[in-house]
């Protein structure tokens, strides 16, 4: 018998309801043009989740068309759960990022194990099996407790959930401002490969088709996670502690092999994570994508407790569960790998033409949505943007006011021990960096570097993003951001093949805010257009401000490098005394918004480096031609602390021993504080071999790289004479490179294990 | 030569296993589920690391009731080699095949990070390509390798030189900062009295070649491979 009722709507919903759902008065105004109708509860809640900031990206949308999404390389690209580049041997390099910082703060071990959890389903539904992690963290400064507990917990947090699935964290980066103190943030990349003609999507064609629900029984765990992500925070957002869900990798393990068996079996149209919103953005998702429908009978959907409501069983944020529809008669093979798995399996609908979103609960129709309206007919804002009225004074700063750096030596040590520049093994060590026998180039380096086994090829990843930068100059640190990725991977032997992004602002509602993210946008977009490095994900997470205080707009950038041999995989540590010393690239007095200026003189102010794309380009080519030479033995990217942090950098972060240089920075003219701690952009120092360094000048000459002679590698200690122009006399230091090393080593470590 | 890889649910360095197995030291590897009761003609097994049922109750304590174990403890009976790696190790204490058991790391955290370790007897079949007291450098990654026995059983594991790996520094001293996880003794790795089972908790199978820029684990598995064919060509004699 055919059942056609159509859900009830007796109810009318209060304006109280409606707006504790997060819907202004115009968003239900849309509600009701869409439907025709008043909705019922269950209706607004899936349109509240659906339209949320954190599902629609309805203040993003219109200006992240500004990212060039398109390449030779580029399989795919925004809008599936994943992007993915053509890397040769017909495989493809599937990536992305995203942020878990709302539930990170709220209970950090669980908010970073499910944020792991999250990115890693959203890799292996595109059939590709993740082999890299990275995390890209902020917190507050180390000084307070509660900062230490939120390191603590969500470092504990993403190695329960890596080391236990078997995916290794390979690198990342950590960077501490008291900014943050009320909203760290927590955005976790994750890669994959898969065979580039078997990339799975997230589809729902076929009228009649079966619908299967996989995975981890749904509970009342997260209903409305993803509104919650949409909002600020205040002091009562403790309270919110049980939206957060808990993550279980070992299931997400027997997910994500039973999710490949189903790809080497081909028995699948199309798959998708229960993410944010859960049941509900899987399925509209899917149909909208394919321009088909969904009916789903909660009713048969696995369950952890009984008497749920069809909104709790739609809404609910429960992990490591999928969604999927299966090729014609392929329902029992995906049912009985599954049951091979041990995972709750079931079909819980099929795949209609009408191109609604219907939900049953037995015979009952208790919803029934436009899959597009929910997916894809949104809110669309282009909210009101213009620069705060602070803008002007953050930008100003007379350095004349500062006094000039006598002692560098003392800086040099300052800087080292510094928690943004000190050594993260303290951090690492609780990662499984090496499961998968793939990582080359383990934390530590420039990037981290993977790779293919049975190719020649390896994969450089890094994650960059300096948010003083972006806070002092939106758009120029957005591009620097950019910049700097790119160099990371290039200064490891890699050409940059494509990027994702996590955009980690405040409140859009507010025009200061706004302003700082369409800016940064288009820093972006400019930089990765000039360096031709395609978008192919991404990642928007708004509201992080708590009691009206605002985050430092903080894009982080995921980048992705191919390197075609593996003798042109490069790190940045010195290898051997003897060899020479250069540095490419251009130092001027590039010192706002330096970590100079925030360690020493406790400012975060100033002019921001400025940063010439042909320039940052041409030492790219440079870099690679003379790396795929064979002529030089290390590489570092001058970056925070500027020259001699780098050089030091050079000689202490090797695995192996320390070593040591002998450097002589010649005469300048700008102050010295600027020529040894200052972040000019497009620089690098490599180190050569003796009989290798005509060829190596020769070519950075040829290249149109400013070069400058700095000293050879030495054993053991870091020598250091400036030249001052005549008549002062020079300043010269000399260090132990083993007292470097253990000040960069254990200041962290120090930091932190004082706490117990 | 065959060597079967025990895939339990959870486990995740399996693959790993079997690409040194076959791409590193040239020998047939083959996967073998956890639910089968059989290993198939097999010349050794190894019980690969990993989150075994997610280690949510004891280490290795419900995989060891997998079917596959009677399987593996016959195998080991008739003088079968038997690796446990890791989580292996942690199984084959639950399991009864090697004495002792794991508690958590000394600082209670999980640990990945190289470290060294001392052969102590280079006359097994694990380890017959060392020399004695040579210091390998081997990766660990656990959280809870803090080896412990009682003090009978430990008298009986030094007598009968079944502790095969020791923690050490660079060169083959053992110190309080040399042991990652506290384990008693500096145990990282002992045999059973047979001498055909070995469990260790560094992973030999992460550096066993020159990508990894580190090959010292390739001895173990070359030992084991030199160690069957001594084996195979006695029984041909």
């Amino acid at each position: 018998m055919k059942h056609d009722n159509k859900p009830s709507t007796t109810e009318s919903l209060s304006k109280a309801l409606i707006h504790q759902h997060g819907l202004s008065d115009e968003e239900y105004q849309a509600i009701l043009a869409h439907l025709g109708r008043e909705p019922n509860l269950t209706e607004l809640g899936v349109f509240s989740v659906m339209w949320s900031e954190h599902c629609s990206y309805k203040s993003s949308r219109i200006h992240l068309k500004r990212f060039p999404t398109e390449g030779p390389r580029v399989v795919q690209g925004p809008g599936e759960n994943a992007g993915a580049v053509d890397i040769g041997d017909g495989l493809a390099a599937v990536f992305k990022m995203e942020s878990h910082n709302h539930p990170s703060f709220i209970e950090p071990f669980q908010g970073a194990a499910t944020g792991v959890g999250g990115i890693l389903r959203d890799i292996f539904t595109m059939g590709a099996r993740p082999i890299a992690l990275l995390d890209s963290l902020r917190f507050g400064e180390l000084d307070h407790a509660k900062n230490r507990h939120l390191l603590q917990g969500v470092v504990s947090g993403i190695s329960f959930y890596g080391n236990c699935i078997g995916v290794p964290t390979v690198g990342g980066e950590i960077t501490f401002n008291d900014i943050y103190s009320k909203n760290p943030l927590v955005n976790v990349f994750c890669l994959g490969i898969v065979e580039k003609d078997r990339l799975l999507k997230g589809l729902a064609q076929g009228e009649g088709n079966l619908v299967l629900y996989i995975g981890a029984k749904t509970g009342r765990d997260g209903i409305h996670g993803a509104t919650m992500a949409s909002d600020s925070f205040d002091d009562a957002s403790e309270k919110k502690r049980p939206n957060v869900q808990v993550g279980d990798p070992f299931l997400e393990k027997l997910l994500l092999e039973a999710c490949l068996e189903f790809l080497e079996q081909d028995l699948l149209i199309g798959i998708q994570d229960m993410g944010a919103a859960g049941l509900t953005s899987s399925s509209c998702e899917m149909a909208a994508r394919s321009g088909t429908g969904i009916e789903l009978d909660v009713a048969l959907v696995p369950r952890r407790e009984s008497g749920m409501t069809p909104y709790e069983i739609l809404l609910s944020e429960s992990q490591e569960r999928m969604l999927l529809v299966a090729k014609p008669g392929k329902q029992d093979a995906v049912l009985a790998i599954c049951h091979k798995w041990g995972i709750d399996a079931a079909v819980v609908g099929k795949v209609t033409n009408d191109g609604l979103l219907r939900i049953k609960d037995g015979t009952q129709t208790v919803a029934e949505i436009p899959a597009k309206a929910l997916a894809e007919e949104g809110p669309r804002y282009d909210r009101p943007a213009a620069p705060p009225s602070y803008q002007d004074s953050l930008q100003s700063l007379n350095l004349d006011m500062l006094p000039d750096v006598k002692n560098p030596d003392e800086v040099l040590i300052a800087l080292l021990g510094s928690p943004t520049i000190a050594s993260k093994a303290w951090v690492f060590r609780q990662y499984d960096y090496m499961v998968g026998t793939n990582t080359v180039v383990c934390p530590g380096s420039d990037a981290a570097v993977v790779r293919l086994k049975g190719t020649q090829k390896s994969l450089a990843i890094t994650t960059d993003g300096n948010s003083r930068y972006c806070l002092l100059n939106p758009h120029m640190g957005g591009s620097l951001a950019v910049a700097e990725a790119a160099r990371n991977l290039v200064c490891s032997g890699a050409e940059p093949i494509g990027v994702t992004d996590c955009l980690n602002f405040g409140n859009p509602e507010r025009p200061d805010i706004m302003w700082q993210f369409v800016m940064a946008v288009e820093g972006i977009a400019d930089a990765c257009r000039a360096l031709n490095i395609p978008v192919v994900s991404g990642n928007v997470s708004f509201y992080n401000e708590t009691n009206g205080l605002s985050i430092y707009p903080t894009p982080i950038l995921g980048m992705v490098g191919l390197i075609d041999a593996p003798e042109h995989i490069t790190t940045q540590w010195f290898k051997q005394a003897g060899d020479h010393i250069l540095l490419l690239g251009q130092t001027n007095e590039d010192l706002g918004g330096s970590e100079y200026l925030k360690v020493i003189h406790a400012r975060e102010q100033g002019i921001i480096p400025w940063l010439d794309l042909e320039v940052e380009q041409r030492l790219h080519r440079c870099l690679l031609e003379l790396i795929r030479q064979g002529w030089i033995q290390s590489a570092h990217d001058c970056s925070e602390g500027g020259l001699l942090v780098t050089l030091a950098e050079c000689c202490i972060t090797s695995p192996l021993a320390p070593l040591g240089a002998q450097i002589t920075i010649p005469p300048h003219r700008i102050r010295l504080d600027g020529v040894l701690f200052g972040e000019s952009p497009s620089r690098a120092v490599i180190s050569v071999k003796p009989e290798h360094l005509d060829a190596v000048r020769e070519a950075i000459v040829q290249a149109g790289v400013p070069l400058t002679d700095l000293g050879r590698v030495t054993s053991s200690s870091f020598d250091v004479t400036i030249q001052q122009a005549a008549p002062v006399s020079p300043i010269c230091f000399s260090l132990p490179g083993s007292h470097l090393a253990d000040i960069w080593k254990h200041s962290l470590a120090k930091q932190l294990d004082g706490d117990e | 030569m065959n060597i079967g890889i025990v895939v339990f649910p959870g486990s995740n360095c399996d693959r790993d296993c079997a690409y040194v197995a076959s791409d590193v030291i040239g020998q047939s590897a083959q996967f073998i589920w956890h639910q089968e009761t059989s290993l198939g003609e097999m010349d050794a097994i190894i019980l690969p690391g990993g989150f075994s049922y997610g280690d949510y109750l004891r280490t290795g304590a419900i995989a060891h009731l997998s079917p596959i174990m009677d399987a593996v403890k016959a195998f080991a009976k008739q003088g079968g080699l038997v690796l446990g790696i890791c989580n292996g190790f942690q199984i084959l204490l639950e399991s009864g095949l090697l004495p002792g058991a794991m508690l958590r790391n000394r600082g209670l955290s999980f640990r990945c990070e190289e470290v060294y370790v001392r052969v102590e007897n280079a006359e097994t079949p694990f380890t017959n390509q060392c020399h004695p007291g040579q210091v390998l450098k081997i990766p660990i990654a656990h959280a809870e390798g803090n080896y412990y026995t009682d003090p009978v059983t430990l008298s009986s594991l030094q007598a009968n030189a079944q502790v095969i790996f020791r923690y050490c520094d660079a060169d083959g001293q053992s110190t309080g900062p040399s042991n990652p996880n506290g384990s008693l003794d500096h145990i990282a790795g002992i045999r059973n009295a047979a001498g055909n089972v070995l469990g260790m908790m560094p992973h030999p199978e992460r550096c066993a070649e020159r990508a990894l820029n580190n090959t010292d684990g390739f001895l173990v598995f070359q030992s084991m491979v030199a160690s069957l064919k001594t084996q195979a060509r006695l029984t041909a004699r």
